[in-house]
């Protein structure tokens, strides 16, 4: 089971938050090409290694945040508000 | 060596040394015409119809652990074609078609148990949706059997048929052709079969790079086992797909999960059909040797950790109870998780990729047992012609930029 930090609850089990995949993604404007619209649509680094994704905590107090990730260990690196800039984690390729 | 009763008999009296190894473990050579990244069910299978459809010898299936020891070694075995939508009725069935010859085929004994699969419709809308679901399969040519309560309850006589119960039962619908099939054995008889044929399958061989020309196509692959050169090469490697997509220089429309799934002590039989529970997620069959073998659904965060999450395993233990209460009295003996390969529209990538030379197998997520035979057979088809196989020519990548998906997982609501 994964400890996860809530910025606003602080830690609580895995079961009480739902991942909603990649953060940071931004989306591109109606003018681009399909085959740009379909990479911001389903195409994902997908990384074996750290991860930046975010998080609610559904069971909680409802609110979103980021979080750095290993995907092989499961080790939580960084959890820091939607609005923050991305701490720099170790492990992180280019 | 062909298996027979025959072979039994005489090695049963001429002692274990008289069986040779089931195939070799040859050391790899410079080069090959195609190499395949992979030896689960997919890469072994693909090399075997390379061989046998195309009669290209020259093949390596290149595999960083042992055969069979990714998810073809770790999924819970059922084999079906209940699918909705036409292309994917004419894929799984092809497939499912393949698997009922395929102990022949290949002298070896998949142990293919065709026992029906049940899905319960636990109410007025699952029986509304089922009727659509078991009607389409018939349009497609696919056999689909609508079942009342009581034939449910006379097929599965241990689910909770209560009108109190919390999932209560309302009746279902049957695939009698699906079942289940020995997981190692397909891996094992394609493995032999196509080393017979000449196919190298080079174990302990992790792909750690490509190797290009000078306009980017792929001309061989640097390995934990040297450098070896080849012609055209073939991704069937799940969950570990974006990975290889990555040292070739593109990206996919994947994202890696673990699937865990998980067998209680054996028990004398007592259930010999599989049962789905889609409201529930309930998922369940009884293994040959007796173990009670329960699927699960995914745990829904990213990863390459082969181990399920405990938080969902207590949910699916919930679940099987609640359709299934006796079996509370089981222990648990075993819980493991693979990793999944999952795309948007549930439905695999077979054919080309943007590098030249460069095919892949790939997204066949929480269901590609199954699909082994056709998958195999259709990625050869694209290695050994250039040109996509006829059956899946709608499951190409560029599906993801045209927008024309076939959303199996939302139409269906089916995982495995
Ligand atoms: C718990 C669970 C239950 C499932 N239940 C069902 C079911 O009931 N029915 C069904 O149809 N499907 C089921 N599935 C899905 C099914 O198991 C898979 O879709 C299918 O086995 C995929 O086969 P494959 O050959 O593509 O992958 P795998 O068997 O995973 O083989 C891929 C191979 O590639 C190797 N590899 C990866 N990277 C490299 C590299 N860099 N170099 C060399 N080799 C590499 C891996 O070691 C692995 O052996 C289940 C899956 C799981 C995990
Ligand atoms: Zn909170």
């Amino acid at each position: 089971m994964m400890l996860l930090s809530c910025p606003w609850c602080g830690p609580r089990d895995e079961n009480e938050f739902a991942c909603a995949g990649t953060t940071h993604i931004v989306r591109p404007g109606p003018e681009v090409s399909d085959a740009e619209w379909g990479r911001y649509l389903f195409f994902r680094a997908n990384p074996k290694g750290v991860h930046r994704e975010r998080w609610r905590h559904v069971y909680g107090c409802g609110q979103w945040f980021n979080v750095a990730r290993d995907t092989v260990t499961h080790q939580v690196l960084a959890v820091y508000r939607m609005t923050e800039p991305p701490p720099a984690v170790p492990g992180e390729g280019p | 060596m062909k298996y027979s009763a025959l072979a039994l008999l005489r090695g049963a009296l001429s002692g274990p040394d008289s069986w040779s190894p089931a195939w070799r473990s040859p050391e790899p050579k410079p080069e090959y015409e195609v190499i395949v990244i992979g030896a689960g069910g997919h890469g072994l299978a693909t090399a075997y119809y390379l061989a046998r459809n195309h009669g290209i010898r020259n093949v390596a299936v290149l595999e960083r652990g042992w055969l069979g020891g990714g998810n073809t070694g770790r999924n819970t075995t059922i084999v079906r074609s209940n699918y909705l939508f036409p292309e994917s009725a004419r894929l799984y069935e092809f497939s499912l078609r393949l698997y009922e010859s395929l102990t022949r085929e290949l002298n070896f004994n998949i142990m293919l148990s065709q026992r029906g699969l049940i899905l319960l419709a636990h109410s007025r809308h699952d029986l509304d949706a089922m009727s659509r679901w078991a009607n389409a399969m018939r349009m497609n040519g696919i056999d689909a059997e609508l079942l009342s309560r009581d034939e449910v309850a006379a097929a599965a006589p241990l689910l909770n048929l209560s009108p109190e119960a919390r999932f209560p039962i309302l009746g279902g619908f049957t695939q009698r052709r699906a079942g289940t099939a020995r997981h190692d054995a397909v891996a094992w008889g394609y493995a032999r079969a196509a080393d017979a044929l000449g196919v190298d399958i080079l174990q302990n061989c992790e792909v750690r790079g490509f190797t290009r020309d000078a306009h980017g196509g792929v001309t061989g692959v640097e390995t934990s086992r040297g450098p070896i050169r080849a012609g055209r090469i073939g991704i069937a490697a799940a969950g570990h797909s974006s990975v290889l997509a990555r040292l070739a220089g593109f990206s996919l429309p994947v994202t890696s999960y673990a699937l865990q799934a998980m067998v209680t002590e054996p028990t004398k039989p007592a259930l010999d059909t599989v049962v789905l529970s889609p409201g529930t997620g309930a998922y369940v069959s009884q293994s040959d040797k007796g173990e009670m073998v329960l699927g699960a659904s995914l745990d829904l965060f990213p990863s390459y950790a082969q181990r399920g999450s405990f938080a969902l395993t207590q949910g699916i233990l919930a679940s099987t109870l609640a359709i299934f209460p006796s079996f509370s009295r089981l222990r648990l003996m075993r819980q493991w998780a693979g990793i999944v390969d999952v795309v948007h529209d549930s439905s695999p990538i077979i054919g080309p990729t943007p590098v030249p030379n460069l095919f892949i197998n790939c997204g066949w997520g929480t269901g590609g047992f199954k699909g082994i035979p056709v998958g195999g057979w259709t990625l050869a088809h694209v290695l050994a012609t250039g040109r996509s196989h006829e059956l899946a020519e709608p499951f190409q990548l560029e599906r993801f930029y045209t927008g024309r998906l076939i959303d199996e997982a939302a139409a269906a609501g089916i995982a495995h």
